[in-house]
């Protein structure tokens, strides 16, 4: 039997793994794939507390589809976004994007 | 150990190489594909939750559309970023840093407490009910109905920023 | 040791099965490995069967495509030329195996496992007869839409890491097309699960044994065989490697025993695609006595396959290639509303008849959900009449012939005549 705190460190270690990510990339599309783990490591954890703690009860699960639903948004419009910029500024680097900056 | 513990250590281990590799990969393209690779195994970590629904979008949604439209920008802005050019950024000790220090924390709250132990109930039948609660007005139609709206204004938007002006 | 009355001739697989079993618990193996290890044994049977199959039907398609060109075919190797596939497996594994220079290597030489392997898991849900099924999981469905993405994903390995421009411009094709019609052949499944009730695609074939799904859903068998085919990228949906435009598309690059693991996975994926729809439109393994005899469900299945098969190979040497323009306006202005139409219709008419009429016979149910997509699709075809005749009226009263052309976009295709222009 796996105890329920395994795979709860495991969504942890995959969130951190993406946050490192988020952090240290200079590429746009990298950033967003850092994003795309510390989703997932989301998902995990509803998925294993709607499983060890209310199994009868399928709220868990619900939240888990709305994060997907949410996942995919995310990853469309961003996407987009970075395609924009780099047709108008020939860079998919986050932080040469400093038009806005002050 | 039994089978399902061996099972976990194995998937779970598969999960991490990959997700590592995903953000250290020089080459964005290899990057993808092991995002893939994470994605993949984090499905069948929901399988061996007895999601099998969960397991089936994960692949259907992340796999196939979320991780095809990642390879697809990584190919279209190739250009600019070479492979051997510099892929992380100036301050990237710090992240890692912060990144290990969030790893520990968390951690050193998961090792105290007693969690339950896995509870034997039939979960064969939690897709139906999932589909009931997610179109019943009991349970989350409203939600539901809001990530929809959500998904068509993100659908709108995209085309709307990526599109090319006439 | 199980005994072989229980099992009866009809069923003698799961016999054996059960012995094997038996056999392997007698030699001293604790419990859950006995599990494991005749699971096994199970999926490396399933997985070789379906690997052998393509050895026939490239002789079987070949030959078909031959006679539909009034030729003869392969007839040198063996009776028929039925030896032929074993002379160029053979062929294939004595060429050089070339990975090009400037290639990715590892991507490029797993490219083709990853197509392989994308075809081959889709036989674990399918049942092959009452008792032989791979895997009941209750979200079938939706695990075949699942490992389809797989496919794209290889084949989009394949063609970015050949670093040759004409397999990039077939990976990039690949998105366009197999994206885009995914998404009507998601909708179009959708329609047997609802009148299945279930997504485990065991339990829809059994809801089948009075009444096949196509008289219920045609509209969604139609579409479903047709996004299929367009999904395993055959003619006339072959864009990704259209000979004569891209001369192979992703797999230009691949020699020997890689290319003809991408031939095995083409081969395998159109007869999957058949098998697919024999289960889920024809009513899989059902026939007279299939239930008593497991081992006839198995016959009339490869029998159902086999017929699907057959126009898949028909379409293929009639049709001519789509324009990559048609292709996409045929899919998203044509097909992607008709399936949610289909889709609409189907569950207004359930909902309806199980309020009004919940005793109504399976027979009248199949009228009424038969008229129900002769209705949709009578008033669909109208308005493409419709629009195509503004459009012609708007070329004649125009003198553009390039205009003529453009105007019916996506229209001409699925309507016979198109608006050809005046002059």
């Amino acid at each position: 039997m796996v105890p329920l705190n395994w795979y709860l460190t495991l969504a942890a270690a995959l969130f951190c793994i993406g946050l490192y990510g988020v952090l240290s990339r200079r590429n746009a599309v990298a950033i967003l794939m850092g994003v795309e783990l510390m989703m997932n490591a989301v998902i995990i954890n509803l998925v294993a507390f709607w499983r060890y703690l209310q199994p009868t009860n399928i709220n868990g699960q619900v939240f888990a589809v709305i994060v997907f639903a949410v996942a995919a948004a995310e990853a469309s419009v961003g996407l987009a976004l970075i395609i924009s910029i780099y047709r108008r500024r020939n860079s998919v680097i986050a932080d040469e994007m400093n038009l806005m900056k002050w | 150990m039994s089978i399902s513990q061996i099972l976990f250590l194995i998937v779970g281990a598969v999960t991490l190489i990959s997700a590592v590799l995903v953000v250290t990969m020089r080459n964005l393209v290899h990057a993808a594909l092991c995002l893939i690779a994470t994605l993949f195994s984090i499905a069948v970590l929901f399988v061996l939750l007895d999601a099998g629904f969960m397991a089936a979008v994960q692949v259907v949604l992340y796999i196939g559309a979320i991780a095809i439209l990642i390879i697809f920008a990584v190919m279209l802005t190739r250009r600019v970023m070479a492979d051997g050019s510099e892929q992380t950024n100036s301050q990237w000790p710090l992240g890692l840093a912060i990144a290990a220090a969030a790893l520990a924390s968390v951690a050193a709250l998961l090792n105290a407490p007693v969690w339950p132990a896995l509870p034997s109930v039939d979960t064969s039948l939690s897709i139906s009910a999932l589909g009931k609660a997610l179109a019943s007005p009991d349970g989350y139609v409203v939600p539901f109905q809001i990530a929809s709206v959500l998904l068509t204004v993100a659908l709108v938007g995209a085309i709307a920023v990526a599109g090319e002006k006439k | 040791m199980p005994d072989f009355n229980d099992y009866g001739i009809g069923n003698i697989i799961v016999y054996l099965w059960k012995l094997l079993g038996w056999w392997i618990g007698s030699l001293g193996v604790p419990e859950p490995w006995v599990t494991v290890i005749v699971t096994l044994v199970a999926i490396v049977s399933l997985a070789t069967m379906a690997l052998l199959i393509p050895i026939f039907t490239i002789w079987l398609e070949r030959k078909l495509a031959a006679r539909f060109q009034d030729r003869l075919g392969p007839n040198r190797a063996g009776p028929y030329g039925l030896l032929q596939s074993f002379a160029d497996v053979i062929k294939l594994l004595g060429k050089e195996d070339i990975t090009p220079t400037g290639a990715d290597k590892i991507v490029y030489n797993l490219a083709p496992l990853v197509g392989v392997l994308s075809v081959v898991t889709l036989w674990a849900v399918v049942p092959l007869a009452s008792t032989m099924v791979g895997a009941r999981i209750n979200v079938g469905v939706l695990y075949v839409i699942g490992i389809s993405g797989l496919g794209t994903i290889a084949i989009m390995m394949g063609g970015w890491s050949s670093n040759n421009k004409f397999a990039l411009l077939g990976a990039f094709r690949t998105v366009a097309q197999l994206v885009a019609y995914e998404v009507p052949m998601i909708v179009a499944l959708m329609v047997p699960v609802l009148l299945a009730g279930s997504m485990n695609v065991a339990d829809i074939v059994e809801r089948q044994d009075s009444m096949w799904y196509l008289w219920m859903a045609p509209i969604a068998a139609a579409l479903f065989f047709i996004t299929s085919v367009a999904e395993i990228g055959r003619a006339p949906f072959d864009l990704l490697e259209a000979e004569s435009e891209i001369v192979a598309g992703y797999h230009i690059e691949y020699t020997g025993m890689k290319f003809g693991m991408w031939m095995l996975t083409e081969f395998l994926h159109a007869f999957t695609i058949a098998a697919l729809t024999a289960t889920l439109f024809l009513g899989g393994w059902n026939g007279p006595f299939a239930k008593e005899f497991p081992l006839l469900g198995l016959v009339y299945f490869f029998i159902k396959t086999f017929a699907v098969y057959f126009v898949v190979v028909w379409s293929r040497s009639t049709f001519p290639r789509i324009r990559i323009d048609h292709l996409l306006s045929l899919n998203w202005k044509f097909f992607t509303p008709l399936a949610l139409g289909a889709l609409v219709v189907t569950s207004l008419v359930m909902m309806v008849m199980n309020e009004f009429a919940a005793s109504a016979s399976v027979m009248a149910r199949t009228v009424t959900l038969f008229a129900a997509n002769v209705a949709l699709l009578w008033f669909v075809f109208e308005l493409i009449r419709r629009s195509a005749r503004q459009a012609r009226a708007e070329a004649e009263g125009g003198h553009d012939e390039e205009h003529a052309s453009h105007g019916g976009d996506g229209h001409h295709d699925e309507h016979g005549h198109a608006p050809a222009s005046a002059h």
